[in-house]
């Protein structure tokens, strides 16, 4: 039976082209760049302080992460581990996700492979998208993930946005007075937070990058080895190319 | 070393094997670029073998530790990375090039007597690739791994009376589960490669025995000179092996250039929904199969009914394997026959490729539409091939190879 309503869903999909896509917001667009460590390593503190709480990385290692960010095993020993947890442990949270039904109505999402998954773009602009809306359990909305189950944990740092924030817009100038009147992001705030809207963005910022390095923690060493390849087959190019000539040459 | 050889020779023809499909395997010494792609696949082929093992050594076949151990892969195991990008990659690779060297058929007749088996073999060697391409496909256990497989199984079960039956049947579940995840991974990592080994090693084989076709058509073997070697023939090795090892290397750039800077090329080679675990509460916005299926996928999408959709589909793949005996020409090479020949092939390419296309995005009324035209396109080269190949004047082909 259910068998049955699968295949007519999915047929009927098939034939009608029901397949919608999700609406496409415009998002903000940002370069991450993982061979910045400082921003990492930021990214990672903020992580641990705001996310980890709810969001698991329940594929990574805390240990790995330590080693590509070239933070000491003692450090983030004495400062990111709570309780008996090893640092060869994976990062898992201790909060269930029976429980957290029950708190969220979804459990929050593992987040390993988040930045994989949507996309920077998709975090940066969704980590900036919360805006004040009262008809929600948890008082805001997000402008790029609609009637999220999520609470605006860093409204403390952003403060709340009194509107739906406007992403993906180049900031209009006004030509008189050469102010910018309208940009990417929110611009008016019902709560102020402690952040100023240019560091709350470098915060998001730090963190998206972090988020992008865990998605895949071996691409740093993966384009070392891959030019070192690339430059071997260069090389081997050459070899063989005079090699096959070498034979052709009585070939007519 | 010569002691040892002649040892074994006198317990195994080792020297004789390596003779009639090596030293003097005579082939046509006017071998073009498009020539390339079948040693191409055995590369491949033996990629996926190397690394597909090495996977397996970490892989868990279940539904609870599929998705977790293929990120174990990724992170844990020494540059297991590197293991599961060459496999992915190796995939669509595989695809790409198996494509082309089709193409390379099509266009010199490869599939006309005396090759008619060499075509079948290749055909099946096709059909069991997609096999094992769509199985693979879900052990990641990923969201696009669980509801590609969920939609292609339940086309069988537009079927007529046994559908029900025949897609319960394969998915061993009333959805797809772990049960389905398990008996994938065993055809995948041990039925199938033993069937596309032997159908590589058949269609060599035939291959061998009636020997190689060339851009010109012209059999090698009716010119010969007084040892009895075809005058237009050149012993595999040494030539063609240093003449391949240049197109290896080529490849393998491309290849390796794909490997270790873009592997999810785009989310072509790697979809984005697959980076979250399969859920079979949630559905996908939406469902795109890997680029390879795509052409199949829009003819499917493209028929208003169901059945009749899995039947044209099915007769797409099915209609190749008779093209031997719809071409009706006297000649082989596309370089001799007339303008319409040239135009079908032409025309069938392109609906190939758009139908490619149209499998990936969203279907609407306009694309299906076009989807229509394209897939009668596709099958008009094949049904109208018998007439178009008689009427249609060819060139006279030389006695010997050109260029």
């Amino acid at each position: 039976m259910i068998n049955k309503i699968i295949l007519a869903s999915i047929l009927s999909f098939c034939s009608f082209g029901l397949f919608a896509a999700g609406p496409a917001v415009p998002l903000d667009h940002i370069k991450t760049n993982i061979e910045d460590q400082e921003s990492l390593q930021n990214g990672l503190a903020t992580f641990m302080n705001y996310c980890f709480a709810c969001h698991s990385m329940q594929y990574a290692r805390y240990e790995r992460a330590a080693d590509d960010l070239g933070i000491p095993h003692n450090i983030f020993e004495e400062n990111l581990l709570v309780g008996d947890v090893k640092i060869g442990q994976l990062m898992k949270i201790a909060m269930s996700s029976d429980q957290a039904k029950v708190w969220f109505g979804n459990p929050p999402p593992d987040l390993t492979l988040s930045a994989r998954l949507r996309g920077p773009d998709w975090l940066y602009s969704y980590l900036r998208g919360f805006y004040a809306d009262p008809k929600r359990p948890y008082g805001v909305n997000n402008a790029v993930f609609k009637d999220v189950g999520m609470p605006h944990v860093l409204a403390g740092l952003q403060g709340v946005c009194a509107e739906e924030p406007a992403l993906g817009v180049k900031p209009v100038v006004d030509p008189l007075s050469g102010n910018i009147v309208k940009q990417s992001g929110c611009n008016e705030f019902s709560d102020e937070g402690t952040l100023t809207p240019k560091e709350y963005d470098a915060l998001i910022y730090d963190l998206v990058n972090f988020m992008t390095y865990v998605g895949e923690p071996s691409r740093l060493e993966s384009e070392r080895i891959g030019r070192n390849v690339l430059i071997f087959l260069a090389f081997l190019f050459v070899f063989v190319y005079f090699l096959n000539k070498e034979y052709w040459r009585e070939i007519h | 070393m010569q002691k040892l050889i002649n040892w074994i020779d006198e317990r195994l023809p080792i020297v004789e094997a390596f003779e009639n499909h090596m030293s003097k395997y005579y082939a046509p010494k006017n071998f073009n670029v498009w020539y390339i792609f079948g040693v191409l696949s055995m590369v491949v082929l033996v990629n996926q073998l190397l690394t597909g093992i090495w996977l397996t050594m970490s892989y868990n076949p279940t539904a609870e530790g599929a998705f977790a151990s293929v990120e174990y892969i990724m992170r844990d195991v020494e540059y297991g990375w590197l293991l599961r990008y060459l496999h992915s990659t190796g995939a669509s690779a595989f695809f790409v090039v198996v494509y082309l060297h089709m193409f390379r058929g099509l266009m010199y007749g490869s599939y006309q007597k005396p090759r008619e088996l060499i075509w079948i073999f290749g055909m099946t060697i096709y059909l069991a690739l997609m096999a094992e391409a769509f199985m693979g496909y879900l052990l990641p256990w990923g969201q696009m791994s669980y509801w590609g497989a969920q939609v292609i199984v339940n086309l069988f079960g537009a079927i007529p009376y046994i559908g029900e039956d025949l897609s319960l049947w394969i998915r061993g579940d009333y959805l797809i589960s772990g049960i389905t995840l398990n008996r994938f991974f065993a055809l995948h990592v041990v039925a199938l490669p033993i069937v596309i080994l032997a159908l590589v090693v058949l269609h060599i084989l035939a291959l061998h025995t009636v020997g190689s076709n060339n851009p010109d058509g012209i059999e090698i073997k009716k010119n010969k000179d007084e040892n009895g070697i075809p005058k237009d023939g050149i012993p595999f090795h040494p030539f063609y092996s240093v003449h391949d090892l240049v197109g290896i290397v080529v490849f393998l750039f491309v290849f390796c250039g794909v490997v270790f800077f873009f592997p999810e090329m785009g989310g072509y080679f790697i979809e984005k929904p697959n980076f979250e675990p399969a859920n079979p509460l949630k559905t996908p916005d939406h469902i795109a199969p890997v680029w390879y299926f795509t052409p199949f996928y829009a003819m499917l999408r493209a028929v208003p009914d169901a059945f009749l959709g899995v039947v044209v589909m099915g007769a797409a793949i099915a209609i190749l394997f008779v093209l031997p005996w719809l071409d009706k020409s006297p000649v082989k090479s596309i370089r001799y026959k007339g303008w319409m020949s040239k135009l079908a092939l032409a025309l069938l390419v392109v609906s190939f490729a758009i139908l490619g296309y149209l499998g990936v995005v969203v279907a609407t009324p306009e694309r299906t539409i076009l989807a229509r035209v394209l897939t009668v396109m596709y099958f008009a080269y094949f049904i109208l091939m018998p007439w178009f190949t008689r009427i249609e004047k060819t060139k006279p082909v030389p006695e010997r190879v050109t260029g």
